[in-house]
């Protein structure tokens, strides 16, 4: 896959529960080796996109429409065998989640299911995620050590990590670092930014500077709405709506 | 009354109340050691009962306690933490959920008089396993069942949802879910549920009585019958055979208890840290 190249294309998705609009008419895409950018207010549709994407969106009564392209594939159908969509497309939590393991064991998990045993093959993969996720230097000396040891930003890069060991294509991060220090969330920001040079990651998040710091373009969600999309330069300096330059602005929110 | 001089009422009542439960529990203990443990030697422990136990040992009803609490948790234990999972996991809250939450709450409410009958009838008679192991188990089982259901269910409810999460986003089914992350979480509670109905089955004499049979005889196979050791006290005292031996197999059966207890929060404690 060329650089640039559109991993998600979403063309007129809405999504209701039951009455409730949670997205209405939402066109936008996401391309490879970009940190995508999606902020608004707690309400707006954000983390239920998100979960769209890697096919986790799960209520009583919801109803779809449009498409959802993800690496070509159409993702809003019952019929998608989520497992495989998965292993391409990765997700991190708000709050970190790490798995009463070991971190190693934390860190293969997602290959240990997928029924891969080698260690020499296992042992790779839980070092590549370490390292996209600058951690590597950090755990090296204890990866068999608890990994609810950890502190909560080493944690979150924990996370991380254990979605790069997967390989994925997308990785796609749920307000990843609403609960961290400044330094860790720095520390984060710096990993995300390394990252995308192989892969798109697809970032929420209400905290408008971090978008503006780390994304490359980014979308304003508004009560499911698609209010606006571009460049992240262009979206903070001369945003094309009013709301937009209201949010940003920090008039509401 | 001032509330505050009700308060004080109160919690002077609630404090009593506990350090009475306390108090019984000694008092049963105390009782039961005092009047049983001079009797118990080696001899006792490892001998078989000799003229219908006035003298002689009880190692027959030991070994028949054990085989029947063996059998009936092998097929408690999946049956009851099958049932927890398909409740917790593959069922939305709802009209099925509550029947069979229901039904095990009814089934935790028959009396064991009842079920004893119950496993006469159909498996020492209609099915033919006669007075056994076997027979036994399956009723012991049965009477069990909703202790093992209950607690399984508490236990796996609350492992975090995030875990479940976490196997999803990385490409996990469920069940991969419940294998690896849910059950080994929920394992100290499931154990906690397990403790508790062996204390109750051990203790069980209703039951027993009727479809394990009073046979003194050391059980081999699990069509043999036997007796379990609250059988065979139940036996002793109510026929007057022999007062001292009643108490000494009281003492040895309160004994296994506590230690089963003790061992089980043992293993409980090192299974919880070593996952820390």
């Amino acid at each position: 896959m060329s650089a640039k190249t559109v991993v998600i294309e979403a063309r007129d998705v809405s999504l209701r529960v039951g009455e409730k609009k949670i997205l209405e008419r939402i066109n936008l895409e996401i391309r490879r080796n970009e940190i995508f950018g999606i902020m608004g207010p707690a309400g707006s549709g954000k983390t239920s996109f998100l979960k769209l994407v890697n096919h986790t969106f799960r209520a009583a009564g919801m109803a779809l429409e449009g498409a959802l392209y993800v690496l070509g594939e159409d993702v809003l159908g019952e019929d998608v065998n989520p497992t495989p969509l998965r292993r391409k497309v990765s997700m991190v939590f708000a709050t970190p989640v790490v798995l009463p393991m070991s971190i190693f064991e934390n860190l293969v998990y997602g290959l240990k299911i997928q029924g891969i045993r080698d260690k020499h093959t296992l042992r790779e993969a839980a070092e590549r995620g370490l390292k996209a996720a600058i951690l590597w230097e950090e755990v090296r000396d204890r990866l068999h050590k608890p990994a609810q040891k950890l502190s909560g930003g080493q944690q979150q890069r924990l996370c991380i990590a254990r979605a790069m060991a997967l390989s994925p294509e997308i990785l796609l991060l749920d307000e990843p670092t609403s609960g961290l220090d400044p330094i860790s969330t720095f520390r984060i920001e710096e990993a995300l930014k390394e990252l995308k040079r192989h892969h798109a990651i697809v970032l929420v998040s209400n905290n408008t500077k971090q978008i503006a710091r780390v994304s490359d373009r980014c979308a304003f969600f508004l009560m499911g709405e698609l209010i606006e999309t571009g460049k992240t330069a262009q979206v903070f300096t001369v945003p094309k709506e009013k709301k937009t330059d209201d949010y940003i602005a920090g008039r509401f929110g | 009354m001032t509330p505050r001089r009700a308060e004080h009422v109160a919690i002077g009542l609630m404090v009593s109340g506990a350090f009475l439960a306390l108090a019984i529990l000694f008092f049963i203990i105390a009782v039961i050691m005092i009047k049983g443990l001079p009797h118990i030697t080696a001899r006792f422990l490892l001998d078989n009962p000799m003229d219908m136990g006035r003298a002689g040992g009880i190692f027959s009803t030991i070994v028949s306690t054990v085989y029947l609490l063996v059998v009936s948790l092998v097929i408690a234990i999946p049956l009851g933490v099958g049932t927890a999972i398909y409740l917790t996991e593959y069922t939305e809250e709802g009209k099925i959920t509550k029947i069979v939450r229901f039904g095990t709450e009814c089934l935790a409410g028959v009396p064991s008089i009842i079920l004893g009958l119950f496993g006469f009838i159909l498996f020492v008679i209609k099915l033919g396993f006669g007075w056994s192991v076997l027979s036994g188990g399956i009723s012991l089982a049965i009477m069990i069942l909703p202790v093992i259901i209950r607690t399984s269910e508490e236990a796996i409810k609350s492992v975090p949802q995030a875990f479940r999460d976490v196997n999803e986003v990385l490409g996990g089914s469920k069940w991969q879910g419940v294998t690896r992350l849910v059950l080994p979480n929920a394992a100290p509670g499931i154990l906690t549920g397990v403790i508790l109905s062996v204390g109750r089955g051990i203790g069980e004499t209703a039951v027993v009585i009727f479809t394990l049979g009073t046979s003194l005889r050391t059980p081999f196979s699990i069509f043999d019958s036997g007796r379990s050791m609250a059988v065979h006290f139940y036996i002793l005292a109510r026929e007057g055979i022999s007062m001292d031996n009643a108490y000494a197999t009281a003492a040895v059966l309160v004994f296994s208890i506590l230690i089963i207890n003790i061992f089980s929060y043992y293993l409980m404690h090192k299974f919880v840290e070593a996952r820390r």
